[in-house]
């Protein structure tokens, strides 16, 4: 930040690793996909199971 | 422009302009009030709905409430013959919602706390307590027990704010609250 | 198999349109509107009944009208319209061809052959279980099949859409990163692929179980699966609108994001955790712990409230560089006060940022709290919080890009200007004050998809405050304005494309929405512009999200002590 001329690198300089993951829809599309499905689904459908049965 | 490729080819190492920067910390600290207003109200809040559930079958979900309503009625009331259940304080209270109705209707007194379960004998229903306007989902096959604590007395309703059928809009209960 | 390579220039923008594309996208939008004037019909309908005064419909009628309303506008008209969005933010913004055109019809008659077969099924009269359809009320087998179809045709539309990525990325038709708002576009078409996978890991049981083939369906299993689906499909719409406004602010005033990397990375916070707020629907369920509820309730820690309070600074913020650029300098507001404010994308823009931060973003929070939802559940809150994201937020930010696509795609001029420049003031407040006063009449418990709160043919029944019956009339005739606007919107739209005249080049001039010319060279990041306009606008909505969700605290801390 301490840079106040926006450009940085010349053509050759290696593209940012979090760049480069946004610029791969399907990297992205994998963790859009996964991330809910783990936290929010599975972990709920195992809260449901774990509902004990009425004595 | 937004809608042309990123002028510089590595946009990532561009430097944020100030007041861009401050509106996201901002906005980040205000992010973290909401999330702690959340574990902060189930240390200190006084209404914190329940984790305490269980499966039951809507048949044994029935019996119970009506050996409870058997066991503390002390009348019904209008042309269904609905019966009043006047339950001790502190004790495990049933009502059951089924189409269309919310069954018994409870009586309770002021001040003292009550375990109350609640289930569905057929769809889901919505028990909505008026005009206190609390809100909780009723399963069937499932058993959900919250304890309350009425505060004010008077006549409450409980209308089904959950779809059930054509005969949704005339679902309505009643819990009395009375001084003693 | 010979690849359709065939493009023409757009006189208006310069870009180049593959014909196919161009096709898929003016049949897409043009079903999305026909659903919208479908399902507004109804939407009408069903304020007129929850207008005591009025009360149109019978019961039966109305149940079905509310089922039909959800699903046309809420599943149809907006997937139908981003389809058309994914079109144009990959092909027409990448100039690419559009990979396989003709998975892309099969898609879109998929989703019209489902979306008629689930109208059938709710007209006939058995369906009429909301939109939701929760277990164990059960639809026709056919209510269910043709959402799947819907669904599976949305998906093959998502596919066309990555499959345009990679095409564009090979053939080289663009350098670097694809353009913020086809970023945008990506972030909504990967919240729909888990949308839609969520949805046929229900539904499809579902369908069996109609059938007869599974004999039981667990009611909470259904709602934390059906809700993947219900509540990411506005998240669809949350990432494509905002898109939508980057676009427009693009197009109308050739702003350039204030800094691609805030604005990415804030898209990609959607991407992480904007689904996980599905719990929104499940905070007074039994069974579930708080655990669960509040990380995902809460996007875990909020960080998608976060990347829509930056979205919220910057799409303004965009505005108000690009203004002062072009030298509306003077004070905080010059550059809000010189807009055009009376071309209707720009109004439909500005309106539905303001609308959907303050209104729904608002009301989205608070009642997504753990405990806060507890006095609100189910009540008509509901709907009045869903009608300001959804309505005032998705649907005006469409309405506002079709002011400008459908003239610049088909060459033609508006039919209706003059209306046109009232319809998003006339459809915006409208609907602003529909969510407003479904909201008010919730706070004081009115029930939601409820017939009769007179409860006439009720054994019990409860006296609402004359202040709910007020606001439901109130919002009776809100809802006729803001239904006013939506015709007009139609009118115009329809209009437009069966008679309107073809563009000449004097009509440019006053076209609705300009050409995007490139007036900002280089501007943003370190060179950007500071802009104190939007970011006291900012402070503002800070201050009433602030005050607002604390006094629903103080609403929380009255009612009975519950645990
Ligand atoms: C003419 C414009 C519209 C009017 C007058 C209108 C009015 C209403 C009303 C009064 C309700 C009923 C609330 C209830 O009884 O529970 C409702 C429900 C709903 N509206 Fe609208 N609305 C309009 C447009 C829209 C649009 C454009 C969308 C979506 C993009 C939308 C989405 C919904 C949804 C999802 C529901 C809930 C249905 C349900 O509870 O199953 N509405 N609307
Ligand atoms: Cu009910
Ligand atoms: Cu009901």
């Amino acid at each position: 930040m301490e840079e106040t001329q926006a450009n940085s690198g010349g053509a050759d300089e290696p593209i940012p690793f979090m760049q480069q993951l946004m610029d791969n829809p399907f990297l992205l599309l994998f963790i859009g996909v996964t991330m809910p499905t783990v936290f929010y689904i599975l972990w709920g459908i195992m809260e449901i199971t774990a509902i004990p049965i009425a004595n | 422009m937004s809608i042309f490729p990123p002028e510089q080819r590595i946009w990532w190492k561009e430097p944020i302009e100030r007041s861009e920067i401050l509106w996201v910390v901002i906005a980040l600290v205000w992010c973290l009030i909401l999330f702690f207003m959340m574990p902060y109200w189930h240390i200190v809040g006084e209404q914190n709905l329940t984790n305490e559930a269980y499966r039951i079958k809507p048949e044994a979900f029935a019996k119970r409430t009506e050996a409870f309503a058997e066991k503390y009625k002390v009348r019904e009331e209008g042309d269904t013959g609905i019966p009043v259940v006047r339950p001790p304080a502190g004790s495990d209270i049933y009502m059951l919602g089924r189409l269309w109705e919310w069954w018994p209707v409870l009586e309770l007194q002021k001040d003292k706390t009550y375990r109350l379960h609640l289930s569905s004998l057929d769809w889901q229903h919505g028990f909505s307590l008026l005009p206190e306007n609390i809100n909780i989902q009723v399963h069937p096959d499932y058993e959900m027990v919250i304890t309350i604590k009425p505060n004010r007395s008077g006549e409450y309703s409980v209308v089904c704010n959950e779809f059930c059928g054509i005969g949704h809009h005339t679902m309505v209960g009643k819990i009395y609250v009375v001084d003693k | 198999m010979t690849i359709n390579r065939d493009f023409r220039t757009c006189p208006d923008t310069g870009f180049k349109i593959h014909l196919p594309a161009d096709k898929l996208i003016k049949w897409n939008a043009v079903s999305g509107v026909v659903f919208l004037m479908i399902g507004g019909l109804f939407g009408i309908a069903v304020a007129l009944t929850r207008w005591p005064a009025v009360h149109l419909l019978p019961a039966d009628w109305f149940y079905l009208a509310l089922t039909a309303h959800g699903l046309d506008v809420l599943l149809v008209w907006l997937i139908f319209f981003e389809v058309a969005i994914l079109y144009f933010a990959s092909s027409v913004l990448l100039g690419s061809r559009l990979a396989s055109p003709k998975a892309a019809w099969a898609g879109y008659w998929l989703m019209l052959i489902g979306a008629v077969m689930t109208n059938i099924a709710v007209l006939r009269g058995d369906s009429s279980v909301m939109f939701t359809s929760y277990v164990p009320m059960k639809a026709a087998p056919d209510f269910y099949l043709g959402i799947i179809l819907f669904a599976v045709g949305a998906l093959l539309a998502c596919f066309v859409f990555f499959g345009t990525l990679v095409i564009a990325k090979q053939e080289k038709t663009y350098e670097g990163s694809v353009p913020l708002v086809t970023f945008g576009a990506t972030v909504a078409a990967v919240i729909a692929v888990f949308t839609i996978a969520a949805g046929a890991i229900i539904l499809v049981p579902t369908l069996l179980w109609s059938v007869g083939y599974i004999s039981h369906i667990d009611t909470l299993m259904y709602k934390v699966v059906w809700w993947g689906m219900g509540h990411s499909s506005q998240q669809i719409n949350v990432a494509a609108h905002i898109a939508v406004w980057y676009a427009l602010a693009a197009i109308l005033f050739g702003a350039k994001p204030l800094s691609e990397k805030v604005s990415r990375t804030a898209f990609l916070l959607y991407i992480l955790f904007l689904q996980l707020a599905s719990a929104h629907h499940l905070l007074v369920e039994p069974g579930l712990s708080s655990e669960y509820k509040i990380f995902n309730t809460s996007y875990a820690i909020y960080l998608a409230v976060l990347a829509s309070m930056i979205h919220g600074l910057t799409v303004p913020g965009s505005v108000e560089a690009a203004q002062r650029k072009k030298g509306f300098n003077k004070g905080l507001f010059e550059w809000l006060r010189k807009a055009p404010w009376g071309n209707p994308a720009f109004s439909g823009f500005a309106l539905s940022v303001v609308m959907f931060g303050f209104l729904g973003g608002i009301s989205g929070v608070m009642m997504g709290t753990e405990q806060l939802n507890i006095i609100i559940h189910n009540t008509i809150y509901v709907p009045g919080h869903f009608h300001a994201t959804v309505v005032t937020g998705t649907t005006l930010a469409f309405m506002a890009l079709a002011y400008w696509l459908v003239p610049t795609l088909w060459q033609k001029e508006l039919v209706l200007p003059g209306l046109a420049k009232w319809q998003p003031y006339l459809f915006g407040i409208g609907m602003g004050l529909v969510s407003v006063f479904m909201m008010g009449a919730g706070t004081l418990g009115v029930p939601r998809r409820h017939w009769d709160i007179n409860f006439a043919d009720a054994v019990m029944g409860y006296d609402f405050p004359g202040a709910a019956h007020l606001m439901m009339g109130l919002n009776g005739m809100a809802a006729l304005m803001g239904a006013l606007g939506g015709a007009i919107f139609i009118l115009n739209m329809v209009g437009t494309i069966l008679w309107g005249k073809p563009k000449t080049k004097a009509a440019e001039e006053e076209a609705p929405a300009p050409a995007p010319e490139p007036v900002v060279a280089t501007y943003g990041n370190a060179g950007t512009m500071a802009v104190p306009g939007t970011f006291t606008l900012a402070m503002v909505f800070l201050v009433s999200f602030v005050l607002y969700y604390f006094v629903n605290w103080k609403y929380l801390a009255g009612v009975w002590p519950l645990s």
